[in-house]
């Protein structure tokens, strides 16, 4: 059982190990949805949500595989859990909210089978956290996630402005940014024992 | 032992996921107009966004909600769009063809180059290279952009370089007007016959030193229009079409040809005093 402070936690997953920045998860949205600041919160929240459910998912499952004996099937049905999960949150919301859908929803099976969502499942199961620990991890590596969307969005924003040298525009300039955010990142790296 | 207990704990993990999913399937099912889906049979499926909507579906379901009128299709056949008018029961709201227009005559017979380019075979790439290697910097670059961006094979290169709209199969979907590092392409509807066919800034010799068939901006063609049809903006004659523009008097003094009288059969036609294209084929010469 792991005795980690819920605030350290916190602070870990979105700042110190944030998991676009420094652990280089979830590269492909972080490029792809991360050009204009609207859909870049939208996307953030969707990743966050569908952290939190998997994390669930994840936390149920692996009492259950421990309890059956078969710890090594945890991968596999994470991801079937996990994918299948969502597909069914997805169907609710567009039943019960069709606005929330309409904002979300194109977003969701996207990131179903996204790295990060099973670097999630499978970290927090490592780290031995239990119910509270991994909910506060799960929503605090959404906030980081959505944190990096912002920040890259904000930055992508006002260089639409600018005039950058034509060599470096587009996916360049954008992996650029996304390079020198990850260094100052590594700033945050002596805040936290781990 | 072990083999059993991950085939059974699998497989009845995903037997469990399949029942909920086949039960929410069911229990959450969102209605949609059925008829959304038969329109959108009926859409050519080319989702080319010149109806100004992202695709074929939200079209159809514009449609179905009666937001528009299939006439806005620039795509379909005349019978394709009375088709999806009879079954949902509107007019088929007849819409003025519209065509990319090409603003530059300067294909490789006429126009002068002042390097040689022989990077990768683009516009957008050549255009990267101090603009490409025309004499003139407006004019058309004459890689093809246009005729590998064309979903409708409406666009092809002539002998000289020069891209040539097919309008019948045109459909004004703006995909060449964006590929163009020169925005040498605009979407007209296909009454606009006045045409000006050049882009560049410059005036007088200038002009006729990197191109034959350039805007000179002498403004012949503004003072012969009736009217203000025709203004000198920025060394170039600037058509206004929201005046009566269907007269043929402005391209007749035309001394280099730039403004023309688009002719569906003919193509451009130019005016009687426009002169005879001497040099043929040269590149890179008259420069030092």
């Amino acid at each position: 059982m792991n005795q980690e402070s819920l605030w350290s936690i916190f602070i870990n997953a979105v700042l110190i190990n944030n998991f676009v920045l420094a652990y280089f998860l979830g590269i492909c949205p972080f490029l792809g949805v991360s050009g204009k600041m609207e859909t870049a919160t939208k996307m953030g929240g969707a990743v966050t949500f569908v952290l939190v459910i998997s994390s669930l998912c994840a936390y149920g499952l692996h009492s259950l595989l421990a309890a059956i004996g078969a710890p090594y099937l945890e991968l596999i049905s994470y991801i079937v859990v996990i994918a299948a999960t969502v597909q069914l949150v997805e169907m609710f919301i567009k039943k019960v909210s069709p606005v929330l859908f309409n904002a979300l929803g194109i977003f969701l099976p996207l990131i179903t089978t996204n790295c990060v969502i099973l670097a999630l499942a499978l970290f927090q199961t490592n780290k031995g956290y239990n119910f509270v620990q991994c909910l506060v991890y799960a929503l605090a590596s959404g906030a980081g996630f959505t944190l990096a969307l912002v920040l890259m969005a904000g930055i992508r924003e006002h260089l639409d402005l600018a005039e950058p040298p034509n060599i470096v525009k587009g996916t360049v300039l954008t992996l650029m940014i996304a390079g020198i955010l990850a260094l100052s990142f590594m700033g945050f790296a002596g805040l936290g024992s781990n | 032992m072990s083999v059993l207990i991950s085939l059974t704990a699998l497989g009845g993990l995903t037997l469990l996921l399949a029942i909920m999913l086949i039960w929410a399937n069911k229990k959450l099912y969102v209605f949609e107009d059925p008829r959304i889906d038969t329109v959108e049979e009926m859409l050519p499926h080319a989702n080319c966004g010149g109806c100004g909507f992202p695709g074929c579906r939200p079209f159809a379901e514009a449609l179905v909600n009666g937001k528009v009128l299939p006439g806005k299709c620039t795509v379909s056949t005349d019978d394709g769009k009375a088709k999806i008018a009879s079954y949902l029961g509107v007019d088929v709201g007849a819409e003025e063809k519209w065509v990319a227009r090409l603003a530059c005559a300067g294909g490789t017979n006429v126009a002068l180059n002042r390097a040689r380019y022989n990077g990768v075979k683009t516009c957008q790439g050549a255009a990267l290279v101090s603009g490409g290697g025309k004499g003139c910097f407006w004019g058309c670059l004459g890689h093809g952009d246009c005729e590998a961006v064309c979903d409708f094979d409406a666009i092809t290169l002539n002998a000289f370089s020069l891209p040539v709209v097919d309008v019948t199969k045109c459909t004004a979907c703006g995909d060449c007007v964006e590929v163009c590092p020169k925005d040498l392409f605009s979407l007209h509807p296909i009454s606009h016959r006045l045409w000006v066919n050049c882009k560049n800034l410059e005036h007088g010799d200038e002009v006729l030193e990197d191109c034959q068939v350039g805007c000179t901006a002498c403004g012949k063609c503004a003072m012969d229009a009736p009217g203000n049809l025709i203004s000198m903006i920025n060394n170039l004659p600037v058509v206004n079409y929201s005046l009566n523009h269907n007269t043929q008097v402005p391209i007749q003094r035309c001394p280099t040809g730039a403004i023309v009288w688009l002719d569906d059969k003919q193509g451009a036609v130019k005016g009687t005093e426009s002169k005879k294209i001497v040099r043929k084929g040269e590149r890179l010469e008259g420069f030092s």
